[in-house]
């Protein structure tokens, strides 16, 4: 008996116009299992994390998070997409975190956090709140509650940000990126975060850069370029000894 | 100093050579009438204003809509009443019953068919105006609100979708409150354009504060009186709305600015309850100094 990948991809292809940014993408994520994701910009890691939660139309292929399809749905052997409301309840069932933070900056962090769970959950604001206060404590931010977003450094924005999409009780959690607009001294904060997150036992895919993050904390690795993947394994193998030439050049320019 | 003394030059004319009746300006100027012509002329900016402005949000979200049909409906809507002239849509209403004289829905000759009642009893000069002025203006606040949506970036919209909310929630809860920002302060200048349009009411009739006044001088051939009375209501109407929209844009700046903007009287009790300290008095010279200065 085999457990449902949370994720599974089957030879997706998305291009924007001519250009073709994913050439057939395989994979699959257990549940539980962080994944971390790493290659040269305009490599298509992004882009592919992106069509997970339907943010991008992919072009052919097959792409599901747990078991369901992510945007369309099957009808003979032609996949159709889904009306919006249908596309959006998927979604919410999928965290993601960006690279630009993108908090909303005409709310307070608390707002931010129980937005989501109030107008698509229909939560009432008492059991929003108590949640996300909870969360905003667990990101270390219990202090922010109040404070509008520009009032926040860039690390803090970031928790803030996870605890937002952490707040949809997720089954799987995006990241984009999560540290790359960080002054340095601010990623450490935001990836104990995501380190925490990964020992209670979320599914993560993360695309980064943080080499260190992805050989503690994931459980594998993927090298993608050119819209393939090249190479994955476990992180230390990947890492510590690349099978092919193209990972190896990209290894040695970023360690 | 030229500029002064043209302006003194001015002022003395209006004030003295002109022969103005100045009892009567004042005579008028809270005159019943003419406060009954300044209550409609509200009447009218503020409901023309109401239909502009929600006409206007509908007509911008349907214009950026994914759907080629409504975004090419919006589209029309914009280029046809953009593209009269808003004294002649005023007009359009008000004679409507000369082409329609009921009002009806559904097909003639066929049971979906509903007659309604005259339409001049439906349409008075009063609707006609606020017709005309509302209708207009929602086409151009239809753009004035895009250019709003547009302004908002683009990650927001993402930061919702991925929430899983729909795209009206995005639009009603992300984007229209952070477009505010940018709709504001050229709503401001529509609704005082608005306050001042108002007065090609007068075609159709409607008794509001430049239809009075016109009315009034009619009567009494003091016309430039009369049309002194207007102007200074309708300058002080403006005056008010100007400060109203400095509040306006004051609160959804909340979130974009760290520190907002001081209304004039927090300005003011600054000023007067703020005590500066005196400069520290020059500190006495420190003993150690070079001996050779001597």
């Amino acid at each position: 008996m085999s457990i449902t990948p949370m994720v599974k991809a089957e030879a997706v292809h998305k291009s924007f116009g001519r250009l073709e940014v994913l050439r057939g993408i395989d994979l699959e994520v257990s549940p539980g299992e962080v994944m971390c994701m790493i290659g040269p910009s305009g490599s298509g890691k992004s882009t592919f994390l992106r069509c997970i939660n339907h943010l991008e139309k992919i072009d052919c292929g097959r792409l599901s998070v747990d078991g369901e399809l992510v945007g369309y749905r099957e009808r003979g052997d032609k996949l159709y997409e889904l009306p919006d409301p249908e596309v959006c309840k998927k979604r919410s069932e999928i965290g993601m975190v960006f690279q630009r933070f993108n908090l909303f900056p005409h709310m307070t962090a608390l707002e931010n956090v129980i937005e989501a769970p109030m107008r698509v959950k229909k939560e009432s604001r008492a059991v929003a709140g108590q949640r996300a206060r909870k969360l905003l404590q667990r990101v270390g931010l219990a202090d922010k509650v109040n404070v509008y977003p520009n009032q926040l450094s860039g690390g803090q924005q970031q928790r803030v940000a996870i605890a937002r999409a952490l707040a949809m009780e997720p089954k799987l959690m995006l990241f984009d990126e999560p540290t790359s607009a960080l002054d340095p001294e601010l990623v450490g904060d935001v990836l104990d975060v995501m380190r925490g997150l990964a020992e209670d036992g979320m599914t993560m895919v993360v695309v980064t850069h943080e080499m260190g993050f992805a050989r503690e904390a994931g459980d594998s690795l993927v090298f993608i370029d050119g819209g393939i993947i090249v190479e994955s394994g476990t992180p230390r193998d990947v890492l510590a000894n690349p099978q092919q030439e193209r990972t190896r050049s990209f290894l040695s320019k970023v360690l | 100093m030229l500029v002064l003394l043209l302006v003194a030059q001015v002022v003395y004319t209006i004030l003295v050579e002109a022969g103005l009746k100045w009892d009567v300006i004042g005579h008028y100027l809270f005159q019943r009438l003419v406060l009954g012509g300044i209550v409609v002329t509200l009447e009218l900016t503020v409901l023309a204003m109401i239909i502009g402005v929600a006409l206007g949000i509908i007509l911008a979200v349907m214009r950026i809509s994914p759907n080629p049909v409504v975004s090419w409906v919006s589209w029309f809507y914009i280029w046809f009443f953009r593209g009269t002239p808003v004294l002649v849509q005023i007009f359009f209403w008000f004679n409507l019953n000369l082409v329609l004289p009921h009002i009806t829905l559904g097909i003639a000759g066929t049971p979906f068919f509903w007659r309604g009642p005259g339409t001049n009893s439906l349409i008075t000069p009063f609707l006609a105006a606020v017709l005309g002025l509302g209708l207009n203006e929602a086409a151009y606040m239809a753009e004035i609100v895009r250019a709003g949506i547009i302004s908002v970036e683009h990650g927001q919209t993402e930061a919702a979708q991925a929430l899983g909310m729909t795209r009206l929630l995005v639009m009603r809860r992300i984007v229209l409150p952070q477009a505010m920002r940018v709709i504001i302060p050229p709503t401001g200048n529509e609704t005082i354009s608005m306050l001042k349009t108002s007065s090609l009411a007068f075609v159709a009739a409607v008794p509001e504060l430049f239809t009075r006044g016109e009315q009034i001088s009619s009567a009494n051939f003091d016309v430039v009186e009369l049309i002194f009375v207007v102007s200074i209501w309708y300058l002080f109407m403006t005056s008010i709305l100007t400060v109203g929209q400095f509040y306006l844009e004051r609160y959804f700046a909340r979130g974009a600015q760290r520190e907002l903007p001081q209304t004039p009287i927090q300005r003011l009790r600054r000023i007067l309850f703020t005590f500066h300290a005196p400069p520290p008095a020059p500190a006495e010279l420190p003993v150690s100094l070079p001996s050779e200065h001597r």
